[in-house]
């Protein structure tokens, strides 16, 4: 690993920081640093300047790399390496504290039968139930996310979204997940949408920023290429594909050119950005075919819990299941692997 | 809090993923497929076909001679003449969407035996060689019963008996190109497949047996140059030929003066013109797939790059770390880019050429992938400061090889682009339409191609200009190669 990166497990991330000793890491050029935006205009002209998408080459780019065939020791470490990605969620309205528990009991401990089977790297949760999700993962590596800024719309004013996000913060929150403005995205006000991300970001304080672009509502590629420099600017941590609350999650080519930019601005900014894909991905297969993305397109630097996530529920017992499949040579019943 | 462990993963260096080579059912030797029959060459003639990947054989192929040609073209001849010609569209339809359908059927197989004959990737010949194959014999399939209204006035003629020579760099997809048009305008055909890469022909006239297609319509004749040779010279009604300039040059001569009709896809110097608004991780992605694609081996492989020179440095950059990662290697791994040069005689013209690049004064960068001790190996390779006059820059490498030039406006660029004796395939690259038509309507070139390269469909026309031959190949164009019109 050519890379040091901010504690996993401490609540204060050091800046991330870029070492180069390893032929295949990414570098900064020279004299690479993250430019400040000073303008509006500055901004519209910097996103504007970027090169654009073409969509019937992204999309035949990551089909490409979908034929990928991972197979023997690749597959099992691969396997393990995404289990310990995994945010593991729950968004739903009908959320008690007793379903949070159960959730970061399987969080610590996926597999109670396979003890080596890691931890997840989060658990995610709306606000209020983050101090909950705190006591149960309390000893534990794993991390507490929340979602804020009124999720999943963000059809709210900027002092109900700051509040929901002190709010996070203050039960105990590691990381921060929010949303991006694509009201204003779409409508041009690009000053608006980054005063705002910076405006979390310091809400956030010690946690982690991951904003999510949404990109089933931003539709074009060149929206998710420039949306993503905007987070990214602004000063996310992360930069997340979806709620999973639209019709269009992450999909393959939508991670392939998000993580086309964070390659892009940690060689010219030295800064390295990690990538959520998050909504609709349920089976091994796919998550493995992220991963070859991750491989092939941003590089091994970012195949890291720290660098990239998975924000999934059920794709957790897929890896498992396919885990043992790959220890014992057999399907396991899937009643050996708990519910969540 | 205790420690997370450190991710043991700091690379996903894949593990081989080899694709059985049993799939490909391999004999110790094949024959002649003549008259519908497989038999062993006149004279007992044998030749080997190697696995380019190890310089191990494969099989035995029966080399043909003249007493063979003859009798494959009586065969056609007396085919067309008592069967074939008298059959409906609808019959020819018919038995061209049973072959279409056994190909499909026995893709895996054909998919191997191509990788193991020819050193592609597998990847390469599973999801294209493969399926346009099969495809092709659909889109034909449909044309068959349709001639009337294909353009070339009202119950358009078949020509005949049709000989056929094809190029070892995509064996049954060049074999599917020359039949399925021929067959759906009921010719009939002998078929002469490239000396180093005879067996996925062979297995499709397993096929055109299990299609039931009647005797001697398809005839299939491996061997050498002097096969072909003998093939030009028989009593034919039209000659296809694909294959290098030089030999498509001998073919005309042979055939100056006689009736025979002559089509010919020939070499060729593809400029890919990257203009300063292109999309550009895209673009990375086409110049890989313009050049490295099929080892380079491609006609109409986009050899030249043509780079505004305000975006130079930085495509290139983007190129390096590309081509850094292409994996080079067994033909049968899945997950390999770049397979095998397909012979030793085309890997020593390779040397040559980019020897001469060097000694001309070009900047040569290659990729540092390791690759295996035996077999045919040539890894990815990108000259820049390459000028208008170095071979590299004129000649067909027809390997992975890419020479990289500039330019400073769309017309040099234009200019450039059409400096050579070729005219197959151009790419333009840019977010901006009307460039892209501007460019595009001033290119020499039969096929053009914007914001993408090496793209194939059946229903798209083929074919060059100048040195790179004449006729057209695919789509409704594609039938008036092999009709009376």
């Amino acid at each position: 690993m050519g890379i040091t990166v901010g504690s996993v497990v401490g609540v204060s991330p050091a800046p991330l920081r870029l070492v180069v000793d390893d032929e295949r890491a990414v570098r900064p050029r020279p004299g690479a640093s993250v430019p400040v935006v000073e303008s509006e205009a500055q901004l519209r002209s910097l996103l504007q300047g970027l090169a654009g998408v073409d969509a019937v080459g992204a999309e035949a780019r990551a089909a490409k790399l979908a034929t990928r065939s991972l197979k023997r020791e690749t597959k099992r470490a691969a396997i393990d390496l995404a289990l310990s990605m995994v945010d593991l969620t729950t968004l739903e309205g009908a959320d008690t504290p007793g379903r949070v528990a159960s959730l970061c009991a399987k969080a610590r401990r996926p597999d109670p039968d396979e003890p080596d089977a890691p931890a997840v790297a989060a658990v995610c949760v709306y606000p209020d139930l983050v101090a909950t999700a705190r006591v149960h993962l309390a000893g534990s590596p794993v991390r507490v996310a929340s979602v804020a800024t009124a999720f999943p719309s963000g059809r709210a004013s900027r002092a109900v979204k700051l509040l929901d996000v002190a709010d996070a913060v203050a039960a105990g929150a590691d990381e921060v997940d929010m949303v991006l403005d694509r009201g204003a995205f779409l409508s041009g006000r690009l000053g608006e949408v980054f005063d705002e991300v910076v405006a979390v970001r310091e809400a956030c304080g010690p946690a982690h920023l991951k904003v999510i672009l949404e990109v089933g509502e931003l539709v074009t590629y060149d929206n998710v290429r420039r949306a993503s420099w905007l987070a990214m600017l602004a000063g996310a941590d992360f930069i997340k594909t979806s709620t999973g609350k639209v019709a269009v999650n992450a999909t393959l080519p939508t991670a392939l050119v998000m993580l086309e930019a964070v390659r892009d601005f940690a060689e010219s900014t030295g800064r390295l950005v990690g990538v959520k894909a998050a909504g609709g991905i349920r089976t091994t297969k796919e998550a493995l075919r992220y991963l070859v993305v991750v491989n092939e397109t941003a590089g091994s630097a970012w195949l890291d819990p720290t660098l990239f996530r998975f924000g999934a529920s059920s794709l957790v017992n897929d890896l498992l299941l396919q885990r043992r499949k790959q220890r014992s040579g057999a399907y396991a019943r899937p009643d050996r692997i708990s519910l969540d | 809090m205790d420690e997370r462990p450190a991710s043991t993963l700091s690379a996903l260096e894949y593990d081989p993923a080899p694709e059985s080579a049993a799939l490909a059912r391999l004999r110790e030797s094949y024959g002649l497929f003549i008259g519908g029959a497989f038999v062993e060459a006149h004279d007992g003639a044998t030749f080997e076909t190697i696995n380019p990947a190890t310089e191990e054989p494969l099989a035995r192929v029966a080399q043909a001679g003249e007493a063979d040609v003859a009798a494959a073209v009586a065969a056609a001849r007396r085919a067309y003449d008592k069967v074939w010609r008298k059959t409906t569209g609808a019959q020819r339809s018919k038995y061209l969407f049973r072959i279409a359908r056994l190909i499909q059927e026995r893709s895996r197989e054909l998919a191997v035996l191509e990788s193991l004959d020819n050193g592609k990737p597998i990847r390469e010949s599973r999801d294209l060689d493969v399926p346009l194959a099969a495809a092709h014999f659909f889109y034909y399939a449909g044309w068959a019963d349709k001639l009337d209204h294909a353009g070339f006035g009202p119950d358009p003629r078949p020509l005949g008996v049709a000989g056929q020579i094809i190029p070892w760099n995509f064996p049954l997809l060049m074999a599917a190109w020359k039949l399925a048009p021929a067959l759906a305008a009921g010719n009939t055909c002998v078929l002469k497949p490239a000396e180093t890469t005879p067996l996925s022909a062979l297995v499709l006239a397993e096929i055109l047996q299990q299609a039931e297609l009647p005797d001697g319509v398809v005839n299939i004749l491996t061997g050498d140059g002097s096969t072909g040779a003998a093939l030009v010279d028989a009593a034919l009604d039209k000659v296809a030929f694909t294959g290098s300039t030089e030999v498509g040059k001998v073919i005309l001569r042979r055939l100056a003066g006689r009736p025979t009709r002559l089509t010919l896809e020939l070499g060729g110097k593809g400029a890919n013109i990257v203009f300063d608004d292109a999309p550009l991780d895209e673009v990375v992605e086409g110049i890989v797939d313009g050049i490295f694609f099929n080892q380079g081996h491609v006609c109409c492989a986009g050899s030249r790059l043509l780079v505004q020179e305000s975006i130079a440095e930085e495509v290139l950059h983007r190129l390096r770390r590309r081509v850094d990662q292409l994996r080079v290697g067994d033909p049968l791994d899945k997950n390999t880019d770049v397979g095998a040069i397909n012979s030793a005689a085309q890997l020593e013209k390779i040397r040559e050429l980019t020897a001469w690049g060097e000694r001309e004064g070009a900047t040569r960068y290659t990729s540092p992938c390791a690759l295996p001790e035996r077999g045919y190996w040539f890894a990815p390779t990108v000259f820049t400061d390459v000028a208008q006059t170095h071979r590299i820059a004129r000649e067909e490498v027809f390997g992975p090889v890419l020479s990289v030039l500039t330019f400073r406006t769309p017309e040099e660029a234009v200019a450039k682009a059409n400096n050579t004796t070729y005219g197959l395939a151009c790419g333009v690259w840019s977010e901006k339409g009307s460039r892209t038509l501007w460019v595009a309507q001033r290119l020499r070139a039969g096929v053009v191609w914007a914001n993408t390269y090496n793209r194939f469909d059946p229903a798209s026309p083929f074919g060059g200009v100048r040195e790179s031959g004449f006729g057209r190949e695919g789509g409704r164009h594609g039938l008036e190669a092999y009709l009376d019109v």
